[in-house]
């Protein structure tokens, strides 16, 4: 890059990064939102399906699997993981009190990051994740540069947003899932299969939460056993930041949280990851409910 | 008859004298080193431990608002002592009863009563949330205290605070681990320990009989915290080092698994739990990943199989209080 840039195109630069950060972001927000509209669970260890579904992509890719196929098959992998999570962990707490779902999320999230941790083929260490796809410079102006990375993040991420959103608009599926969302009881009255449509809420978010997983290794190809913490956290704040419970919400969440965040390393890279919480904070004290949300009174 | 008497007292205070027992136990073992230091070691870090526990459940389990945050005020507590005892008091194991344990103790105060104070103006904002929402938030708070210690270049930054005095002895730690059971038994057993016990029941019908929540979880909320940096304090001057990623929401998460451990809302269940916890890892040690591995599992079995409240009610040990909302 150039020494000399004028702002604005450090500006561009840095909404470009944001936006392209942020496509990860909303991708995972959306799984949140998706699992926190039915079940009213915060799903802690949705993180760790990103950082699963990495590991999943990384050996296929070294096994010489093309990227495609292993984009799929991690994403099969994410939505695999989140419907045993669930069946596993969260179904047997479906009538207790929610604070112990929370509690239990939180220990499965711990329980997947140490496990893959002790498992003897993926281990504490780092891992690189190898150059599947060469990268290239398009250069829009002299010094604005976009990568074809950031461009595939960017397609890939709107893409399968589109296809979400034609699912939960127009199929049965989502009919039924936003009916289950709306008011469990009811949807159950009418016949909608309530245990199949939280099932296939954990898949979508999985899947998500896979697709998410290969995008970040593509990205920033360092692998760990925690990698999946923060842009879960991030990702988190950012379904709370667009209303936790809406789907629109947690696309432009996502997206405002990335570029938030590059805007906030850029300016001072140390404060940047107090910046998230104390936003977290300011949102929650102002709209609780967020951009999107909706307003629940308490009713006795 | 007398005999029936002194049957009716033990069983009435079979919990204190079970406490009184232990303790004597744990000054046998460090005066006569029956034990290596090593044990003991691990025992006065589970005697914090139980310190921490039982603030977190008088927040969690007794007023059931469910906060996150909590080894974020352990670390106020921990740094702004290890601050005054190692730079500003210059204090030394050695030293004299008035020059060394006094002033030690005046600097877990005022890290304690920064926290309590911090914990004040927090919890004015943010205990108008409820559930998930105050979790989050008082994660949030977590992750923030952590960024500034890293920030704080005077106080080690990222390379952790080292070199603080080791003042904590097995007798200050046993004579604030009285004091806070003492005190939070005591305080649960109050009229606003009731109170703070229908907000857990149902914080609406609370409210509509006259108790203002607000200032009932605010007062539950400013103890707590209060015995947490009491607590961190306490640990950091056995440890000798703090560093900021002793207190990430990780550690926040482990002391709430020793307070569902133990049991919502039990002091006897905190007390096992907080040095049962403790111990527990240690004896794990032969395998890392083993250790790392049997934690979250734990959490995840109590939780959703509850194998104590089988025991209690079985053989009705000891009482918890219904958690939940």
């Amino acid at each position: 890059m150039r020494m000399v840039l004028c702002h604005m195109e450090l500006v561009i630069i840095q909404l470009i990064n944001g936006i392209q950060l942020g496509a990860i972001y909303a991708l995972m927000a959306l799984g949140y939102t998706m699992v926190y509209g039915i079940l009213k669970l915060i799903n802690f260890a949705h993180g760790d399906l990103l950082m699963i579904s990495a590991y999943v992509a990384y050996f296929l890719v070294n096994l010489h699997v093309p990227l495609p196929l292993a984009f799929v098959a991690s994403m099969a992998t994410g939505a695999l993981g989140a419907i045993i999570m669930d069946k596993v962990a969260y179904k047997p707490l479906r009538s207790q009190p929610r604070l112990k779902a929370l509690i239990t999320a939180m220990g499965v999230s711990l329980l997947l990051e140490n496990g893959c941790r002790a498992l003897p083929f993926i281990g504490p260490s780092f891992r690189r994740f190898p150059d599947v796809i060469n990268v290239k410079n398009f250069s829009l102006t002299e010094n604005i540069i976009i990568t074809n990375i950031q461009i595939i993040n960017l397609v890939m991420a709107i893409s399968l947003m589109l296809m979400l959103w034609f699912i939960i608009k127009k199929t049965k599926l989502g009919i039924a899932m936003r009916a289950v969302s709306l008011d469990p009881k009811g949807a159950k009255l009418m016949g909608v299969n309530v245990e199949r449509v939280i099932s296939a809420t954990f898949a979508l978010g999985g899947a998500l939460a896979g697709a998410a997983g290969v995008l970040t290794a593509i990205t920033y190809p360092r692998l760990s056993p925690y990698m999946g913490i923060m842009p879960g956290l991030k990702a988190f704040i950012a379904a709370v930041f667009g209303g936790i419970g809406s789907i629109p919400g947690a696309m432009v969440g996502g997206m405002l949280m990335g570029i938030i965040e590059t805007a906030a390393t850029a300016v001072n890279s140390q404060m940047a990851e107090g910046v998230f919480f104390l936003l977290l904070l300011v949102v929650l004290l102002i709209r609780p409910f967020g951009l999107f949300g909706k307003t629940t009174r308490e009713k006795v | 008859m007398d005999s029936t008497l002194n049957y009716q007292f033990l069983a009435k205070y079979k919990w204190p004298v079970s406490a009184f027992i232990l303790t004597l136990i744990l000054i046998f073992l460090d005066r006569f080193q029956v034990v290596s230091p090593y044990i003991m070691f691990v025992l006065m870090v589970g005697l914090c431990n139980v310190i921490l526990t039982l603030s977190l459940n008088l927040i969690t389990g007794i007023t059931g608002q469910f906060s996150l945050g909590h080894a974020g005020f352990m670390a106020v507590g921990a740094y702004i002592s290890a601050y005054l005892t190692k730079v500003v008091f210059h204090l030394k194991p050695g030293a004299g009863f008035f020059s060394g344990t006094v002033l030690f103790i005046l600097s877990l105060l005022i890290g304690a009563l920064v926290a309590a104070v911090i914990a004040y103006f927090l919890g004015l904002i943010i205990l108008r949330l409820t559930g998930d929402y105050l979790c989050i938030a008082t994660l949030g708070f977590n992750q923030i205290v952590v960024v500034v210690l890293n920030n704080m270049d005077f106080i080690g930054g990222p390379r952790g605070f080292y070199g603080i005095p080791k003042l904590s002895n097995l007798w200050t730690l046993l004579f604030l681990a009285w004091i806070s059971v003492v005190f939070i038994s005591r305080y649960i057993h109050s009229s606003r320990g009731r109170n703070c016990e229908a907000i857990l029941g149902d914080e609406i019908a609370a409210e509509s009989l006259g108790i203002d929540s607000l200032k009932v979880k605010l007062h539950a909320l400013v103890i707590g915290c209060f015995f947490a940096a009491l607590a961190g304090g306490m640990l950091v001057h056995l440890i000798q080092l703090a560093h900021p990623t002793q207190y990430t929401f990780i550690k926040s998460i482990e002391i709430l698994l020793m307070v569902v451990v133990g049991g919502m809302g039990s002091i006897v269940g905190s007390v096992i739990a907080g040095i049962g916890l403790t111990v527990l890892p240690e004896i794990l040690r032969f395998s890392q990943d083993l250790r790392l591995i049997l934690y979250p599992l734990l959490l995840i079995v109590f939780i959703s199989r509850d194998p104590l409240k089988y025991l209690q009610r079985r053989f009705s040990l000891w009482r918890t209080r219904a958690g939940g909302e």
